[in-house]
């Protein structure tokens, strides 16, 4: 699939947003109010940030921007839509909680059921993204059940080593911190390989004998086109599966010293600063990989023999 | 709503003999002529004259060469390949905007270009192919089945039929209702043995595919092979009367390892 790198930030940046909104969530629920108002507002303005510039660039992938409201209306059938609903759904949440944990509004009672409820549509929303991908049947490696974990994984990792990050700015950085952006960067590196494992030894069920019906002695003979037409450029990208390998290597490379930098940084706070660009290039690599990787049915009816 | 409908009675559809195709291009080419000025137009073709010309068109012609078992000789079949209408397509729901939908009265998939957002997912979920992204216009298009046309009374009663089945110049496409188990589609279906294009994804596709028949003795179609010599008095006659009219020094300068004059076989 070709990977448009509007689709890859909408992903990653939202992603980040959620994980990091959830975990400022979750620490007010247990916590309570917030130590200073400037650690709040900072940690949720780079959250909601960061949320809507995947949302924004989401939109940049459509080929009609001002129609994009009309992708909340379907929520019944599609997971874009849902995605949609639930990214709407969880602003006013999460202003409402951020509100009430950077004491602009003197409610400590509400903290804890605002902040439950804000880290639960993080997740919703997160899983409704990987959903997108994951109910597609036409692309085997995105119809796995690994996604939508891996999605989540990813999205608390990278929010995670911001939470990190920002705590440490504020003079609020602690072990335990770090302690969980490890464990969930151990989390989608065990998760990615397992994926890496499953879609390269998963059996290629559909052939080009059954899309066209003419049985097993098939071949392509003659293109239907004589240029590129909108089916070949958005479904018969190689250059990613040509460099899978290695692009694997990096990603794992990445999320390694990630691990490494977290580890460190328990000695030298200083470091969660270099662990934020690294899982980054990690998380980037990773989606554009996703999607590179991809293959699609379609390709039965362009010469490939099995998908 | 892209929620699918209940199943109609009357499932309109197209049946492709790909026996009879030619591979001509007929039917694509009428249809993009149709389409370009009709409710999906204008389909701009970008680059039009130039080497990288691309644009949405709703059939594409695949020529597929099929080997047989144990035969050492394979034959060409022409694949016209474009929406084929299911009954359970997952384009429609993926649709996020409600654009994409299945029309609950003959089951025709139909996009409506003023909601879509060109999202392009409908066409992830399409395993066929089918839909293609109009550059110029920021919305997908697909195959109507031309309902501009089956349904239009200023049309003569013989052209209220999809273009492409209109210019089919060998009859390989059929149109008609494959809901209704009496009607010529079906029976024809039933004939010759019709068939889905990947079944096993459950798309329950309307179009149905004839397979091409069964080859008959090709023996007879291989090239005659020249006789053998007989050493007659007739071909010696025939032997000295074209060394006769050889010019010696053209033949051995056109063919310089053959000087001899002989005649082959």
């Amino acid at each position: 699939m070709n990977p448009a790198y509007s689709v890859i930030l909408f992903t990653t940046a939202s992603g980040a947003g959620y994980g990091l909104l959830s975990l400022l969530a979750l620490a007010g629920a247990s916590h309570g109010r917030a130590s200073t108002q400037a650690f709040a507002f900072t940690s949720l303005f780079i959250a909601l940030t960061l949320i809507t510039i995947g949302l924004l660039s989401s939109t940049l992938h459509l080929g009609r921007p001002e129609r994009a409201w009309r992708a909340l209306s379907q929520w019944r059938s599609s997971w874009l839509s849902r995605e949609g609903v639930a990214a709407i759904i969880t602003y006013p949440i999460a202003i409402t909680f951020g509100a009430c944990w950077s004491g602009l509004v003197d409610a400590p009672a509400l903290i804890a059921p605002l902040g439950y409820f804000t880290a639960f549509m993080c997740l919703i929303t997160v899983f409704c993204t990987g959903k997108i991908y994951s109910s597609l049947k036409t692309i085997r490696a995105w119809d796995n059940p690994l996604v939508c974990p891996i999605y989540i994984a990813f999205a608390l990792a990278t929010g995670a080593v911001l939470t990190a990050a920002i705590a440490n700015t504020f003079g609020r950085f602690v072990i335990f911190q770090a302690i969980l952006a490890m464990v969930a960067i151990v989390a989608s590196s065990v998760l990615k390989f397992i994926y890496w494992r499953k879609i390269d030894n998963a059996k290629r069920s559909h052939t080009m004998a059954a899309a066209t019906g003419l049985g097993e002695g098939v071949r392509q003979w003659e293109v239907p086109h004589t240029s590129m037409n909108f089916i070949m450029k958005e479904m018969g990208y190689v250059v990613g599966r040509r460099h899978a390998r290695k692009l694997r290597l990096v990603v794992l490379f990445f999320l390694n010293l990630s691990f490494l930098l977290m580890y460190l940084s328990t000695n030298w706070q200083w470091l969660t600063y270099f662990a934020v660009p690294t899982m980054a290039i990690a998380a980037w690599v990773e989606r554009w990989l996703f999607f590179a990787e991809a293959e699609h049915v379609v390709g039965l009816f362009y010469g490939k023999q099995s998908a | 709503m892209t929620s699918l409908p209940t199943p109609s009675a009357k499932k309109l559809g197209l049946v492709i003999d790909l026996d009879t195709c030619v591979g001509c291009q007929a039917c694509a080419t009428s249809c993009k002529e149709w389409n370009a000025q009709g409710d999906s137009g204008p389909l701009t073709d970008t680059d039009p004259q130039g080497k990288n010309v691309t644009g949405p068109w709703f059939n594409r012609i695949h020529g597929y060469e099929v080997k047989e078992q144990g035969r050492d000789d394979s034959r060409i079949v022409n694949f016209p390949r474009s929406c084929l209408h299911c009954e359970e397509p997952a384009c429609v729901t993926v649709c996020p905007t409600g654009a994409s939908y299945k029309r609950a009265e003959d089951g025709i998939v139909l996009i409506n270009p003023d909601t879509c957002i060109g999202c392009k997912l409908c066409s992830w979920a399409c395993p066929y192919g089918a839909r293609e992204y109009d550059y110029t216009q920021g919305v997908m298009k697909k195959c109507t089945l031309c309902v501009d046309r089956i349904y239009n009374t200023n049309l003569e009663p013989e052209d209220q039929v999809p273009a492409c089945v209109k210019a089919c110049p060998t009859g390989a496409r059929h149109f008609g209702d494959l809901g209704d188990t009496s009607s010529d589609v079906s029976l024809l279906v039933k004939e010759r043995g019709g068939y889905d294009l990947l079944p096993e994804m459950g798309y329950k596709p309307t179009n149905k595919y004839l397979p091409p028949r069964a080859r008959r003795n090709t023996e007879q179609a291989h090239i005659e092979k020249l006789p053998k010599s007989d050493g007659s008095t007739m071909e010696k006659l025939f032997l000295w009367a074209d060394k006769l009219l050889s010019n010696k020094s053209a033949s051995a300068a056109a063919n310089p390892q053959d000087d001899s004059g002989k005649l082959e076989g």
